[in-house]
């Protein structure tokens, strides 16, 4: 009964498949065998089809080769204007994407789907095109001829020996919706060409020689019938899983293919994926860097980062893992990811070297339980094939300094210092030659090599091993100073010794060689950490970007920006830190694109290279979360892999750093918004008690007042209507304070900075408090000469009164107030200090507290707000503000602000007109 | 006799404000108007022709800014803006909108009086066009006419931009000037964002003319609004 059941799994994966279709537009491929089979003819029929069907659509491109039945069927249909582009003197015509875009058709066709875009379209590739429109939700029509298939293009070699360079991805092929197998015999089809309706005349001539023979014919219809029916079968296969239909088909199977840098890379990586589609099964290439892979040159290991980026066009997942033991890594590596099957290349150890020094395939087979190990063997003579087919495949476009001339000068140099090296020993083995055996000269020898190897590498050790063997022979071996030999035991010497030599260089310069790749680790590991623990401090997003910026700066060499999107997800130019000098101009819709899609693009990349700059994706754990852009000073300090992978986990940590700050910032707020709960529950029951005294005092007295059986005394009625006046400017003040620690608390209050002049401030609190402080003297000391401070004036000026109404309060009537202000490089500080009781030690720091009174049972009005307001303002300026008893008696409060601007000047004169 | 009585406009939705304001300056002696709303508030002042409107900020509809740019189109009457505490940039905004003056809520009578008094005087002078060339308050004395400034006895000689912000102060005194109007006044509109200008001016001022600049007596501050040179007749 269970059986019966649809796999739930298989049956998500389809619900994704339908779900990621319905929101994608439709892509039908008209399939054929070669040109003229009536592809384009066919796709124009159809579209006239729907057009009579009312479908709103526009012929993205169509190349119609002037063929008359061709351009009959484009009457009547809405053609989009192709888009111009100048290449060295001559004008392309491009499919217009932003056009097509722009004007959001339903359907679009667009012809010829492997064709190469001119230089300056956004994407190098027509197909790339293809996908954006798909993507975009609007279906396309597109026509492909069957050599196009990136899988079949070694087939298709083979058969017709013409090597094809315009490929399309077996995935966009494998994700179209239909398929329609365009199929002419290929007798008719040599008819029509020999008619010259597939082409002119002395073309036609010309294609019946190479391609157009009638072998190839055969055999390329052979292979769209085979690829049309393989489809047709998958189609079977979906249509079982829906109908719950159970075979034994595999389930699960996952491939692994381990690539190297060699020409097999890429046969592999076409082998495996024939394997994995006809499984049906998900399929991973790794290339596993050992140290010594690390010592390539630079352009293998281009060359296999272009394999990987190739592997991951036909679909395959890629990673590069890293080890010492590469069958230790791939072992590891498929356990976890439960691979079932593993694909390599024969080994190239042979012989008594695989004996002896073992291989990573014998390993893997003895090693890899409940796994099937495919080996695939080099073909003969398909080596130099190979390596042309790759240099058209698409590849990682990087910059190249002129290394060549450097790398010769430093080879003979190198075997320079051999010579060298082999004269010095030579001299003083001379010099000790009579005195010690023979013997002992070898090891003099010896020890030249060894110096060499560990000096100079393996090279220069090799050539003085052997240098030293003809030195040995030629000075001190009789006959001497002859290259004879006398006594054959002699040659035994001499083998042993050049053994000896050679273990001892390829010892030591393999030492060398991994001191220096642990070296260069561990500076990367170091890069990293510093980078980790600059962004660990981190408390801002602006802050993120200015430590992201200089430390790529630094291991990258090149500016970069971290680019944002708002809150519409349109990525927008950062205000802070500003975009470096050499990076305005870069692109926002590039930026954009590449944060739509989560994937690289721009300068060396595939997708608009022609940018000045790179574009990364950054992700996080909420997906794609911005954009990094380098303008790198060289594009192969950043594409190198192991660079690459560096600035790889570079953008992770600046990712999750910016996440991680973010995620603080939520905090924060719902932190600052539980504390305002707190609050606001202190307040109501402050308020409660607070706000109802003096009204208790307002209703009374004025109810005595509208009373009218009451008689009252003139002076009675004077002193009531005083009670009111008093008490209900008692309750205006209260309200005053509650409503500025509110609108400081909540943030709403954006300080206004500017500058004032101090005592205009100082000026403007005594006005406000001039009632308060009659019978007192008060006494202000301000600098001489004219001070200008940058504060919010309202605010300070509000500190201040707030302070002189305290000291009013605690202080008896007629002692004295000073207000004292001085004024440093960095700092301004604002005392007002009383003669008053003082404040009793161990309560300096509850003062500033809301709702805080220092009598709690006291007379004195007010909710404890005054010093808790003067305090929030004084933060929001970056300032201090304190209490100290004052020597003498009295309490002294003071706050600082810091001073971190030089106050403008007024240099240019205003007008004078008098 | 009610012909005579000075007409007063009061643009105010809360009806006790209105009650407290109708009571007290009916005893003054002037003939209360109210109206609700703003658009209401127009119709008064274009048909009633008052000589001074007090006009509540926060008005349900239109609001008051609009109110007085609307009256500004038509009428030079004297304007007086009532509005909470704490919103400088809304004062700041009526004021430059055009309000003669304004005053916080809560106020007492004798503040509103005072401030009716300024505006009614200012705007006598304005129609009567005679302006006087002596003008004193305290110590102060200004003799517009033949550009001297003395404190008590004693000449005080003021640079040419010192001179024309105490006039300009002058020709407003007891009304309260933006830093925007002081700008345009006295430095023209390129110095517009230099509000530090005036403050630095105004500094120097009180320097020359106040015994102790902490405490003006003659130029005083409005905190985030502008300046007001005293006036006491």
């Amino acid at each position: 009964m269970n059986d019966t059941r649809p796999d739930p799994d298989a049956l998500l994966a389809r619900v994704e498949r339908e779900e990621n279709r319905r929101r994608r537009g439709r892509l039908k491929v008209f399939f054929g065998a070669a040109a003229g089979v009536g592809k384009t003819y066919a796709m124009l029929l159809a579209a006239q089809a729907k057009r009579a069907e009312g479908v709103d659509m526009v012929v993205g491109l169509v190349e119609t080769h002037e063929r008359q039945e061709t351009v009959a069927l484009l009457k009547g249909l809405d053609i989009l204007p192709p888009k111009l582009i100048k290449h060295r003197g001559t004008v392309l015509r491009e499919f217009d994407l932003d056009g097509a875009l722009k004007r959001r058709p339903i359907l679009v066709l667009v012809d010829e789907l492997a064709h190469s875009n001119a230089p300056g379209c956004r994407h190098p590739k027509r197909w790339q095109d293809v996908e954006e429109l798909l993507n975009a939700g609007i279906d396309v029509y597109s026509t492909l001829n069957v050599q196009h298939l990136e899988s079949l293009n070694d087939d298709v070699s083979q058969v017709t020996g013409i090597q094809v360079k315009e490929t399309v991805p077996d995935t966009v092929f494998e994700l179209a919706d239909e398929v329609e197998l365009i199929d002419l015999p290929p007798d008719e089809l040599l008819l029509r060409l020999k008619e010259g309706k597939v082409y002119l005349p002395q073309q036609a001539e010309r294609a019946m020689h190479n391609f157009f023979r009638k072998g190839n014919l055969i055999a390329l219809r052979e292979l769209a019938l085979r690829l049309t029916a393989d489809r047709v079968d998958a189609q079977m296969q979906d249509y079982r899983d829906d109908h719950a239909i159970r075979d034994v088909w595999p389930v699960g199977d996952r491939v692994l293919v381990c690539i190297g840098p060699n020409v097999l890379a890429e046969r592999l990586v076409r082998a495996a994926k024939r394997l994995a589609a006809s499984l049906h099964a998900q399929w991973i290439v790794a290339y596993v860097e050992t140290p010594e892979l690390q010592r390539l040159p630079a352009e293998r290991r281009d060359e296999v980062l272009r394999v990987l980026r190739f592997a991951e066009q036909l679909g395959a997942e890629t990673v590069t893992l890293s080890g010492p033991d590469m069958s230790k890594e791939i072992l590891g590596f498929a356990k976890s990811r439960n691979i079932t099957k593993i694909v390599l290349g024969k080994p190239h150890r042979r012989g008594w070297k695989r004996w002896l020094l073992g291989s990573v395939v014998d390993t893997l087979i003895t090693e890899a339980h409940n796994i099937n190990v495919y080996l695939l063997g080099s073909p003969r003579g398909k080596t130099s094939a190979d390596q042309k087919a790759s240099k058209e495949m698409p590849r990682i476009k990087v910059l190249r300094p002129n290394y060549p001339w450097g790398r010769a000068k430093r080879r003979w140099l190198n075997w320079g210092w051999a010579v060298a090296m082999t004269g010095c020993t030579s001299l003083v083995a001379w010099i000790m030659s009579g005195k010690f055996e023979l013997a002992n000269l070898v090891m003099v020898y010896l020890l030249g090599v060894v110096f060499m190897a560990a000096r100079f590498g393996r090279e220069a050790s090799v050539l003085t091993s052997v240098l030293s063997v003809a030195a040995f022979d030629f000075l001190f071996v009789n006959p001497v100073h002859t290259f004879a030999v006398a006594d054959v035991q002699y040659l035994v010497t001499f083998l042993i010794m050049l053994l000896v030599g050679l273990i001892i260089s390829h010892l030591t310069s393999n030492m060398r060689s991994q001191a220096k790749v642990a070296s260069h680790r561990e500076r990367r590991a170091n890069v990293l950490y510093a980078l980790s623990e600059d962004l660990a401090a981190s408390r801002t997003v602006a802050e993120t970007a200015r430590i992201a910026a200089r430390h790529i700066q630094e291991e990258f060499g090149g500016a970069s920006v971290l680019l944002f999107p708002d809150d519409d997800g349109r990525i927008i130019y950062p205000l802070d830190p500003p975009v470096p000098e050499s990076l305005r101009n870069c692109d926002l819709s590039v930026a954009q694109w590449v944060f739509d899609h989560g994937q690289i693009a721009g300068q060396g990349t595939d997708t608009l290279p022609g940018a000045d700059a790179v574009y990364f994706p950054m992700s996080g754990f909420r997906g794609v979360i911005g954009v990094l852009v380098l303008r790198a000073a060289n594009l192969r300090r950043v594409f190198l892999p192991e660079q690459r992978r560096l600035l790889d986990t570079f953008i992770s940590q600046i990712a999750q750093t910016v996440e991680r700050v973010r995620l603080a910032e939520e905090a924060q707020q719902a932190q600052l918004r539980m504390e305002s709960e707190t609050l606001r529950n202190s307040l109501l029951s402050a308020i409660s008690h607070d706000l109802r005294t003096p009204l208790a005092s307002i209703v009374g007295a004025a109810s005595t007042l509208v009373e009218e059986d009451v008689q009252l005394a003139p002076q009675d009625r004077q002193e009531l209507s005083q009670t009111i006046y008093d008490e209900a400017l008692r309750m205006s003040n209260l309200a005053n304070n509650i409503l500025d620690m509110a609108r400081l608390d909540s943030g709403q209050a954006p300080l206004n900075r500017q500058w004032y002049p101090l005592d205009e401030i100082v000026g403007g609190a005594l006005t406000r408090t001039r009632k308060r402080l009659e019978g007192r003297a008060v006494n202000a000391k301000l600098p001489d000469e004219l001070c200008l401070v940058r504060v919010d004036a309202v605010l300070i000026e509000q500190v201040l009164v707030n302070l002189l109404e305290n000291a009013c309060k605690y202080t008896p009537p007629g002692s004295p107030i000073d207000i004292i202000a001085e004024l440093s490089a960095h700092m301004l500080k604002v005392t007002v200090a009383d003669r008053g009781p003082g404040i009793p030690p161990g309560e300096e720091e509850k003062l500033f507290d809301k709702f805080y009174r220092l009598h709690r049972e006291g007379t004195q009005s007010g909710v404890g707000l005054g010093l808790a307001i003067c305090k929030a303002i004084v933060m929001a300026h970056g300032g201090v503000i304190g209490v100290a008893n004052r020597q003498g008696g009295g309490a002294q409060f003071f706050f600082l602000l810091p001073i971190d601007e030089a106050p403008p000047q007024l240099a240019v004169e205003p007008p004078q007109d008098e | 006799m009610s012909s005579v009585r000075p007409v007063i406009v009061v643009i105010e939705d809360d009806p006790q404000i209105c009650r407290f304001l109708r009571t007290s300056l009916s005893v003054q002696g002037f003939q209360v108007i109210e109206a609700e709303t703003g658009e209401r508030g127009i119709v008064e002042i274009g048909t009633r022709k008052p000589e001074l409107v007090i006009l509540d900020l926060g008005l349900p509809g239109m609001d008051g800014i609009a109110v007085i740019r609307k009256v500004r189109e038509w009428s030079a009457v004297p304007i007086i803006v009532l509005s909470a505490r704490s919103q400088e940039s809304n004062k700041i905004a009526a004021l430059d909108a055009g309000a003669d003056d304004y005053l916080t809520k809560p106020f007492s009578i004798g503040e509103l009086l005072a401030r009716i008094r300024v505006s009614l005087r200012h705007a006598a002078q304005l129609a009567g066009d005679s302006v006087e060339t002596l003008f004193c308050v305290g110590d102060l004395q200004v003799d517009l006419s033949r550009r001297s400034v003395h404190i008590g006895e004693q000449e005080i000689h003021l640079t040419p931009i010192e001179y024309r912000l105490l006039t300009m102060l002058i020709r407003h005194a007891g009304k309260v000037l933006t830093h925007r109007q002081l700008l345009l006044g006295v430095w023209g509109p390129a110095y517009v964002e230099h509000a530090h200008y005036v403050r630095i001016y105004m500094g120097q001022l009180r320097r020359k003319l106040e015994v102790d600049p902490a405490q003006p007596r003659y130029l005083l501050t409005e905190a985030g609004v502008g300046y007001r040179l005293a006036y006491r007749k």
